[in-house]
């Protein structure tokens, strides 16, 4: 059975992820650099990783960021096609997409990798898509996602889920109305409870 | 105080619900040891040493005296008949069952109650100055804003799983005891110039392992937009705060690597998007909670009282309680009263269900039914009549609520430290009982007067030892329990972090270390001068020399 949850329900997953290859580099730590600061820890995408990875040439595929960078000539034609979008990782700068796509709203799909359940940088980063950007299309999560952050990624601008292996999809629908009337404003909805309800003493 | 509507009690009853599921599937092996822990937490449950630990929210440290039963009710129930109240207000208790854990909360949630955001990375409870409302020096109540941002903060979807725990306080006086400075943000109400409330706002200062005092990010800010201000600086943090150190994870890390100019460019750019929008405080939303914070119904009562008078005049033991534990009151004929949690020999901050249930009661009948919980970690009766105090006294002492303490050496604040707490590095608890027996003589502590001595268990500082006047930290040194003593450290507007005075000690050594610390003190001091004064004006080397002089003599093989 099928481990996405699409709006509020069940739905087949139609896009093959693909993924970069291992890389070969040592990981290092870039401790306490400023200018680092946002990578402190976290691995960058070599060159032989974005020339080593491979692109089905049919059907509906998510490429990596950093790849869909080196090869958007390529790429461009099945994006505005419909059948190629971007995924990036919790880390990586949401500036480097917009400045690399003509149209956001010609991607029909981006998708946010998050690697670990506690990085909440996911939350930031689909807000920011919706209301900065203006992104209207599918937008997903995936990697470590479990019941526990539907309700939050659903209040952050998320439409689309892919439930970790080995977790049932169908238990973690129930999440995603944990709560039915939540206090501030958010990508859902927009209005404070203030704004909603006229609550009086 | 603040009253829960069909809204506020619906997200209570919800989260019930998703937390009694929580740990269901935790128990039923669905969910990881590791998945579980960042939900638990965020219900503020720790797994500790001997038990878990449930730490119970306590908004700004507002209580009512049906709350409190309530309180005193589940310590006996669930626990061992007592709760420890901690430096952010809240409410520990060091023994309850896991299993249990989801029937608390119901029970909680039936006198408007929860432990939401207690613990876990994201913002956790808001504190505030523990007179707020009653304080004559108060500028602006801070309470309703404190309320405002409780609400907007709970479960808020985009901060929801921070680098790493986020504090915030809210202060409304000019003499700010709410310690805003070291706070992850800090916030100060005041009236500008246009007669305008406005907001200063403090960022980056936080205690732990590397206490910082916060800096300014903006000296004006109009109350409608606290929240969105509060937005654009935690968006800031929760895509650029370090995730892969937890020792470096909090946001005055960020500030400090970027600098305050540069921070504040990042920040000001975010709000540029979110200024104006919806978060965006209203008048009728500000008037509408603000009215749960309107005056108490005083009666008008002259600024003298007879009865009062006669009974200090009289006994002197009412009058050494009424000199340490009796605050201003703005209302004439009134004052707000401290009930110390701190008798000597007992753990700071605990107390019974029986003196849970005691002062629930004074305040109902003394104080309209509320009462408020200190960062010192004491109790708080903000407004008792002249005439009744007496009755208050009487009562409290003979509940072991009345010791003639508060401000002196032995008001200590104390985290629960290695007697309980998995994350310590020593004991706590052992080191205040300590040095309550050796200064056990209450002429010889107001003879030295006002001054805090503040001890935490590890280098997280929950018992504020940075900013102790006299700081007591637990270190591990090749698995045994030593102490590192700091002088010099301070809260309020002139803030500062103490300085380490040499080696640290054993716990046997640690009351003299204490006592020769007051013996340079009440040597050098000029009459005028409180510890702190003189800490300041002679630095570390006299203490130092006189604390470690024994040390250096045996070292050197000199007979003593």
């Amino acid at each position: 059975m099928s481990n996405l949850i699409k709006e509020n329900a069940i739905a087949n997953d139609e896009w093959t992820l693909v993924n970069l290859p291992a890389s070969q580099v040592e990981e290092r730590k870039q401790a306490g650099k400023v200018v680092l600061f946002k990578l402190t820890g976290e691995q960058t995408v070599t060159d032989e990783q974005i020339a080593g990875t491979v692109i089905p040439t049919t059907g509906k595929v998510i490429v990596p960021l950093s790849v869909y960078v080196a090869q958007k000539d390529t790429l461009k034609s099945r994006m505005n096609a419909g059948s190629a979008g971007i995924w990036l990782d919790t880390h990586e700068a949401l500036e480097t997409l917009i400045s690399n796509v003509d149209d956001i709203n010609n991607l029909p799909i981006i998708a946010v990798h998050v690697e670990r359940f506690a990085d909440g940088r996911i939350f930031s980063l689909g807000t920011l898509l919706r209301t900065r950007y203006g992104f209207r299309n599918e937008l997903r999560a995936f990697g470590d996602v479990l019941r526990d952050q539907l309700f939050f990624l659903k209040r952050s601008g998320f439409n689309s889920y892919l439930i970790r292996a080995g977790r049932s999809a169908e238990e973690a629908l129930a999440s995603l109305n944990d709560f039915t009337i939540p206090y501030q404003g958010a990508v859902d909805e927009p209005s404070p409870v203030f704004k909603r309800y006229n609550r009086v003493v | 105080m603040y009253q829960y509507d069909e809204i506020d009690q619906k997200i209570v009853d919800e989260r019930v619900a998703q937390y009694r599921d929580q740990v269901r599937r935790y128990l039923a092996g669905e969910l990881s040891e590791d998945e579980f822990r960042p939900l638990r937490l965020q219900n503020g449950l720790y797994i500790q040493r001997q038990a878990p630990m449930l730490r119970i929210a306590v908004p700004y440290g507002m209580l009512s005296s049906r709350q409190l039963h309530k309180l005193g009710d589940i310590a006996a129930k669930y626990d061992r008949s007592y709760g420890h109240f901690s430096t952010r207000q809240n409410l520990q208790l060091n023994w309850p069952k896991l299993e249990d854990t989801p029937d608390i909360l119901a029970e909680l949630a039936t006198v408007e109650m929860h432990a939401i955001q207690t613990s876990g990375n994201c913002i956790r409870n808001i504190t505030t100055d523990q007179f707020a409302g009653v304080a004559p020096d108060e500028i602006v109540d801070p309470r309703a804003m404190a309320e405002i941002i409780r609400q907007w903060s709970t479960f808020h979807p985009e901060f929801a799983l921070l680098p790493r725990k986020f504090k915030i306080a809210v202060s409304g006086t000019k003499d700010d005891r709410a310690v805003v400075q070291m706070h992850d943000i800090g916030m100060e109400f005041y009236i500008d110039t246009n007669q305008q409330l406005a907001i200063k706002v403090w960022v980056g200062g936080g205690l732990g392992r590397t206490p910082i005092l916060g800096a300014v990010i903006r000296e004006h800010l109009e109350w409608q937009h606290a929240l969105t201000y509060c937005e654009a600086i935690v968006r800031v943090y929760n895509l650029h705060g370090r995730r892969d150190n937890a020792y470096k994870a909090r946001i005055k890390i960020l500030v400090k690597a970027l600098g305050i100019e540069e921070f504040k460019r990042q920040v000001e750019t975010e709000w540029a998007h979110l200024k104006d929008a919806p978060n965006t405080i209203t008048e009728a939303e500000l008037a509408r909670v603000a009215k749960h914070f309107e005056a108490m119904p005083y009666e008008t009562k002259p600024a003298q009282d007879a009865s009062f008078d006669a009974a200090i005049a009289s006994n002197p033991a009412f009058a050494a309680w009424a000199k340490r534990s009796l605050h201003a009151h703005k209302i004439a004929g009134y004052r707000a009263v401290t009930l110390s949690l701190k008798p000597h020999g007992t753990a700071p901050g605990d107390a019974s269900s029986e003196q849970m249930h005691l002062v629930a009661d004074l305040a109902e009948q003394y104080s309209f039914g509320e009462l408020r919980v200190s960062h010192e970690q004491n109790l708080i009766l903000a407004d008792v009549k002249l005439s009744d105090l007496f009755a208050v006294w009487q009562k409290a002492r003979a509940h072991g609520l009345a010791t003639p303490n508060i401000g002196l050496l032995t008001d200590i604040i104390c985290c629960p430290g290695g007697d309980f707490c998995s994350l310590a590095n020593a004991k706590s608890i052992p080191i205040a009982v300590a040095i309550q027996q050796q200064f056990d003589n209450l002429d010889y502590l107001h003879d030295i007067g006002d001054i805090e001595l503040n001890i935490s268990g590890c280098m997280n500082a929950c018992g504020h030892h940075h900013v102790g006047h006299i700081g007591i930290l637990g270190v591990d040194k090749d698995g045994s329990e030593w102490y590192q003593v700091s002088i010099g450290g301070k809260q309020g507007n002139d803030a500062s972090l103490g300085s380490v005075i040499g080696p640290s000690f054993s716990a046997e050594e640690m009351p003299s270390v204490v006592q020769k610390l007051i013996d340079v003190y009440l040597k050098e001091r000029t009459p005028e001068e409180l510890f702190i004064d003189t800490a300041r004006r002679l630095g570390v080397a006299p203490f130092k020399a006189h604390v470690y002089l024994d040390k250096s003599l045996a070292k050197e093989g000199v007979a003593v």
